[in-house]
């Protein structure tokens, strides 16, 4: 048996309507080779429809799916070849673990011999190696899950869809298992597309991340350019934790209030007006005075609220309402931070100053 | 309260009496209220069964003896009546089978306002009384009744069809009065299978035709066997439908009882058939229950 060779797809101009709603907008994205990237939006954004119409299960209106050089619009999606991971497990209940994870490779005309070799050597690649035997119904929810795993890359598909595979296990496993996924993933020559509404999750496992809003992608970025350089207020918002103030933008500097914003970043064009976006730990607190090449957010502590890892500090502006800053629990944070009622200085540093338009255009 | 107390033996444990007597006030409460149904069931099933069953061990003399059943081993008629009770029964059942699946499984594809609405015309016939149902399908089957009269008149048969009075009437009828029977609870079982593992399955490489053989069916068996298991028994000890449809040329288990009562008013003998039936029943349950497992099918 020769290596499979993970493949790229191509996705342009992909629509699909239900009714009077856009499910999916005139969708063109294209992921690499061996590339894990998220579909990442909030419920009802398309980003399962899309992960559907790849596998074949949503039609679409229009537009082309290509998988290497191969078009796949009209394939049906069992010869599709893909590996899937379904949200509720989908494992077979009347199966055991082992006959789940050999079942691809029973409808492959695979010989017995090999199909139970296979099986054992993925079960082992999700550590549930000597688990063949059990009944589904024995299982508990993380090791279904990886059960669903072994049996979607057990006949090394070239691509792995997943949609939110983690999202029914409690928080403590969905993040062991994303450390897992992500190392499992760069032991398999496959392209995964996943699917989530977690950005935390997005973040920690992906190559690149689709913002999905109203069955258009925002934006395709690596995680640390999503986090630190979005492109719209949606992104900014829905990535981490941030406020937003309302601002001016004229001949490419913007302005708050009266004061204008020194931003090492790009502003990026759009309509319905422009916003600052403070992320709570971008801020810096300083003890005496702002320096000058930082924008000056300082104001009066309102309240101090205690989170365990870190302190959440509300801050009065003077004239834009509420700041939230947020610092490290360590004695190191906490030296020199002001009590409730007194004045706070708050540094947004130019390379952390992100300004985004309301709408993306 | 000092630690000693609280780490004695439980007649010291904290209202320890108070709790059990609460606990066994509610086991009470629970019994007094499924008293009156335990009763109902005594002596409205079991006294009669009991009695009936006695009486099979009686013969026409009021002599206590085993010549009621040895009749049933003996006589061709009784033995006739057997295989055609069987026979009808597995045609019912078979014949159910093959409507109810299909519509099932097409019920399951439709959107749920659809599928309930459609549900209530598989039910209807649920809640009309055997015995109109069962003139109705007269009427429309006689010799010169709906279907023959306008079979005829479009030239595709010469003489009217013998539809009614004899051994297709009584399956017409009964598989009839049997469908919702099957349809109940493949329907149910249906509808709980989960849509993504037949998507899982197609996902995997399986053709459509392959997951629903491989995925599909084998999760829709419980509530095929437990449809087939109700619509079989029924079907074995049904009575108005045979007895009206067959026109006393079709003569089922029950029939042969009720004559052996009326016309012959032998009470040992129709007993004796009764005690079979019943016995015949429980062992088809019981290897129904070997066969598919129907422990499976209740206790998830």
């Amino acid at each position: 048996m020769f290596a499979n060779k993970s493949q790229t797809i191509d996705i342009s101009n992909l629509c699909k309507s239900y009714g009077s709603v856009n499910a999916l907008d005139d969708v063109s994205l294209n992921i690499s080779a061996g590339e894990f990237l998220t579909l990442l939006g909030p419920s009802g954004s398309g980003k399962t429809t899309l992960l559907m119409a790849l596998a074949g299960f949503v039609r679409p209106d229009g537009g082309s799916i290509r998988f290497g050089d191969r078009e796949m619009i009209t394939t049906p999606p069992h010869k599709r070849g893909l590996g899937m991971v379904f949200q509720s497990y989908a494992l077979f209940p009347f199966m055991t673990v082992a006959e789940n994870v050999a079942y691809p490779l029973k409808i492959r005309g695979v010989s017995k011999s090999d199909q139970k070799i296979r099986a054992e050597r993925a079960l082992e690649t999700v550590e549930l190696g000597g688990y063949g035997n059990r009944r589904i119904n024995q299982l508990s929810g993380g090791q279904k899950q990886r059960v669903a795993l072994a049996r979607a890359m057990v006949f090394e598909p070239q691509i792995i869809l997943m949609d939110e595979p983690l999202s029914a296990l409690d928080k403590k496993l969905r993040e062991h298992m994303q450390i897992e996924l992500k190392a499992l993933h760069q032991k398999l020559d496959a392209t995964i597309v996943y699917v989530t509404h977690d950005q935390r999750e997005a973040l920690t496992m992906s190559d690149r991340i689709a913002v999905v809003n109203h069955g258009r992608i925002e934006q395709v970025e690596t995680p640390e350019r999503l986090y630190r350089q979005p492109h719209s207020f949606f992104v900014a918002d829905f990535i981490g934790e941030s406020i937003s103030l309302p601002v001016t933008v004229a001949k490419g500097t913007a302005q708050l209030g009266e004061r204008v914003l020194k931003s090492d970043l790009p502003i990026a064009l759009g309509s319905g007006g422009h916003r600052l976006v403070v992320r709570p730990e971008l801020l810096e607190v300083t003890p005496g005075d702002v320096p000058e090449t930082a924008n000056d957010l300082s104001g009066y502590v309102h309240d101090i609220i205690y989170q365990g890892d870190s302190v959440l500090v509300i801050v009065q502006h003077d004239s834009v309402g509420q700041i939230n800053v947020r610092v490290p629990a360590n004695r190191a944070g906490q030296i020199g931070l002001p009590s409730k009622g007194e004045r706070i200085g708050l540094a947004l540093h130019p390379e952390d100053t992100i300004i985004v338009p309301e709408h993306i255009s | 309260m000092s630690i000693h107390e609280s780490n004695g033996s439980p007649q010291s444990l904290k209202n320890a009496s108070k709790i059990k007597f609460e606990e066994r006030r509610e086991s009470l409460t629970f019994l007094g209220l499924s008293l009156p149904a335990i009763l109902a069931i005594l002596i409205v099933v079991f006294l009669p069964i009991i009695w009936l069953s006695s009486l099979s061990f009686y013969n026409a003399a009021g002599e206590l003896s085993m010549e009621n059943y040895a009749r049933i081993y003996e006589s061709a008629l009784y033995r006739r009546t057997f295989v055609v009770t069987f026979q009808i029964s597995i045609a019912v059942t078979l014949i159910c089978v093959l409507l109810g699946y299909p519509l099932c499984y097409w019920l399951t594809k439709l959107p749920d306002r659809t599928a309930s609405i459609l549900m209530i015309f598989v039910l209807v016939p649920f809640w009309t009384s055997i015995l109109v149902r069962t003139y109705a399908w007269l009427v429309l089957l006689q010799r010169n009744g709906i279907i023959n009269s306008s079979l005829m008149s479009l030239g595709i048969i010469d003489e009217p069809l013998q539809l009614a009075h004899n051994l297709t009437g009584s399956i017409i009828g009964m598989v009839h009065v049997m469908l919702p029977f099957l349809v109940l609870p493949l329907y149910a079982t249906m509808r709980s299978i989960d849509t993504d593992l037949v998507r899982a399955a197609v996902g995997l490489g399986s053709s459509p035709r392959e997951a629903f053989w491989r995925v599909f069916f084998p999760m829709s068996r419980p509530g095929l066997f437990a449809g087939i298991v109700l619509v079989f028994i029924l079907s074995l000890g049904f009575y108005v439908t045979p007895a009206l449809m067959g026109g006393g040329r079709v003569q089922m288990l029950a029939q042969r009882i009720e004559s052996t009562i009326t016309i012959y008013s032998n009470w040992g003998a129709a007993s004796a058939l009764g005690v079979v039936l019943l016995l015949l029943a429980l062992v088809m349950i019981w290897l129904m229950h070997r066969v598919f497992g129907l422990d499976k099918l209740f206790m998830r």
